[in-house]
């Protein structure tokens, strides 16, 4: 089953910080040492996407779970909390 | 305010976090309580229940505080599910409606957090959010003195600081008083608010106006991964979510939001759902590690709680209870060691203590080997669904086949899909992680 996530982030309501609080420390790993590329499936916001040879982290729909902090093979992803304010607001909860 | 100096900073504005300072705020205790968020409750997601016992430790007065209940819960179901079909057991009692009101309710976090962070601020506490903290101030000898914030000359000095920011805590591994997760420690949840009227969520689950049901679902809904599924029912929306554990799910390769589509199609979920207009989409993790994840609860001049301390009972889905309980703990062990004048490992003490001593660490103790259990034991979300799909089917269809005979295809297929001995190690085990 194909689901359209975009979908499902336009109900969230974002403040999104410009600066983005995850960063992949070292492209080259996910590029030629990662074989499972998790972080494309377990992301519940499909930040990681594969864009060319590279992933691409689209930050803004960022559900703070922190799963790709943890769940990342490599333990490649450096990963902060948004700035105070910023992210996700939940409505319900 | 930032350049003041208080006796206790608490990172966290959720159960754990304000059910500590409200008991600080009514004992006159200068606290200060940070919370990333926009405002308490906006990063926060669980199913959705609270327990009234433990929120009534904190304030008894809650239902006449205006506290955002959504619905009473008088009945309790448990499905096992196949991917077309299930089993279901549910528990009601009327004495959930009278006597034991509120026993069992659900909210929605955002909005419970947000008045249950006011009601700490109108006892005196100074709740502040949009302010995330980012690291811990410690002296020479490792003390912890204060807090770091992301704010323009933030570092605000503290006695004491309770850490109740939640599962997700970087702050707790990068103080060192937790060591980063493994993926195998945590369930990742995605949850979905959908919108349905009223009356219609009455009809559906057979009760009346304020009152609930929760169904807990495990089975094949979660693709062979060790995991589980909530549906809430809140006053005008039901909440369905659905987890596993994050270790399966980075080998399985499934995708959260599909395994959720892919549920809210089942022939038992759909009816439910039916004309629903989803209104949130959220993620959270599950803190299933258990007991043998639970860091040290004290140590110089800090004391954590809540699910930062990994408190979450797996079977029961118990954690907004264990956060307010070690909440409620933390801030009298606080109390008593500002009252010794003593805010060192020894003098928090008292928090180990009390907890060791109830129900939270008592309960996180006996089901130590129950989150092994469910990772360990695949068979649960696979082969045993399917069986028990296989077992309900041939019984019910009626056909003219004798019912020996029905019998004796049932253990064939038992015998054939997993073995009689291998059935019996798992009850076991499952039997023994409990008991």
């Amino acid at each position: 089953m194909t689901v359209k996530i975009e979908d499902k982030l336009f109900l969230d309501r974002f403040k999104v910080d410009e600066e983005s609080h995850l960063k992949i420390i070292d492209g080259e790993v996910c590029k030629n040492k990662c074989e499972s590329q998790a972080c494309l499936y377990f992301c519940p916001a499909y930040v990681y996407r594969q864009e060319g040879d590279r992933i691409a982290v689209n930050h803004e729909g960022c559900l703070e779970c922190g799963s790709c902090r943890i769940g990342c093979p490599n333990l490649n992803i450096e990963w902060k909390f948004p700035k105070g304010g910023y992210g996700i607001s939940h409505k319900f909860g | 305010m930032m350049n003041e100096s208080y006796d206790v900073a608490i990172v966290g504005a959720g159960p754990a976090g304000i059910s500590a300072a409200c008991v600080l705020a009514d004992a006159g205790v200068k606290v200060i309580v940070f919370e990333r968020g926009e405002y308490a409750g906006s990063k926060n997601m669980s199913g959705g229940v609270l327990y009234g016992y433990n929120l009534a430790q904190i304030l008894p007065d809650f239902a006449e505080r205006g506290c955002p209940v959504e619905r009473n819960i008088i009945e309790s179901r448990i499905w096992y599910l196949s991917k077309e079909a299930g089993y279901s057991i549910g528990y009601r009692d009327s004495v959930f409606t009278k006597e034991r009101k509120f026993n069992v309710f659900t909210v929605g976090r955002a909005k419970f957090d947000r008045w249950f962070a006011e009601q700490a601020r109108r006892k005196g506490a100074l709740v502040v959010a949009g302010t995330t903290v980012v690291d811990l101030l410690k002296d020479a000898s490792g003390k912890v003195t204060g807090v770091v914030t992301n704010r323009q000359d933030g570092e605000v000095q503290a006695k004491i600081v309770l850490l109740a920011d939640g599962v997700n805590s970087p702050l707790a591994v990068k103080a060192g008083f937790r060591p980063e997760l493994k993926a195998e420690h945590v369930a990742l949840a995605v949850k979905e608010t959908i919108e349905i009227p009223a009356e219609t969520i009455e009809q559906r689950f057979g009760v009346s106006q304020a009152d609930g049901v929760t169904t807990e679902v495990l089975g094949e809904i979660t693709g062979g991964m060790d995991g589980v599924s909530i549906i809430y029912t809140n006053k005008n929306s039901i909440s369905i979510s659905v987890g596993a554990n994050l270790a399966a799910f980075a080998k399985s390769k499934m995708k959260p939001y599909e395994l959720l589509e892919a549920y809210k199609l089942h022939p038992m979920v759909a009816p439910l759902i039916a004309g629903g207009k989803a209104i949130e989409y959220t993620a959270h993790w599950l803190a299933e590690g258990g007991y043998d994840t639970i860091p040290k609860l004290a140590g110089d001049g800090y004391l954590i709680a809540g699910d930062s301390a990994m408190l979450f009972n797996a079977l029961h889905r118990e954690g907004s209870n264990l956060a307010m309980a070690s909440g409620k703990m933390a801030a009298e062990a606080i109390i008593a060691a500002l009252k010794k004048n003593d805010v060192s490992k020894q003098g928090l003490s008292s928090y180990i203590q009390a907890m060791n001593d109830s129900f939270v660490m008592k309960d996180m103790n006996k089901y130590r080997n129950f989150p092994g259990f469910l990772y360990d034991t695949h068979q649960l979300f696979n082969e045993l669904p399917q069986m028990a799909q296989f077992a309900g089917r041939e019984m019910l269809t009626v056909n003219g086949v004798t019912k020996k005979q029905k019998q004796k295809l049932i253990m064939d297929e038992i015998k054939k899909k997993i073995g009689l001995v291998k059935l019996a190690k798992i009850l076991w085990k499952g039997w023994r992680s409990v008991k």
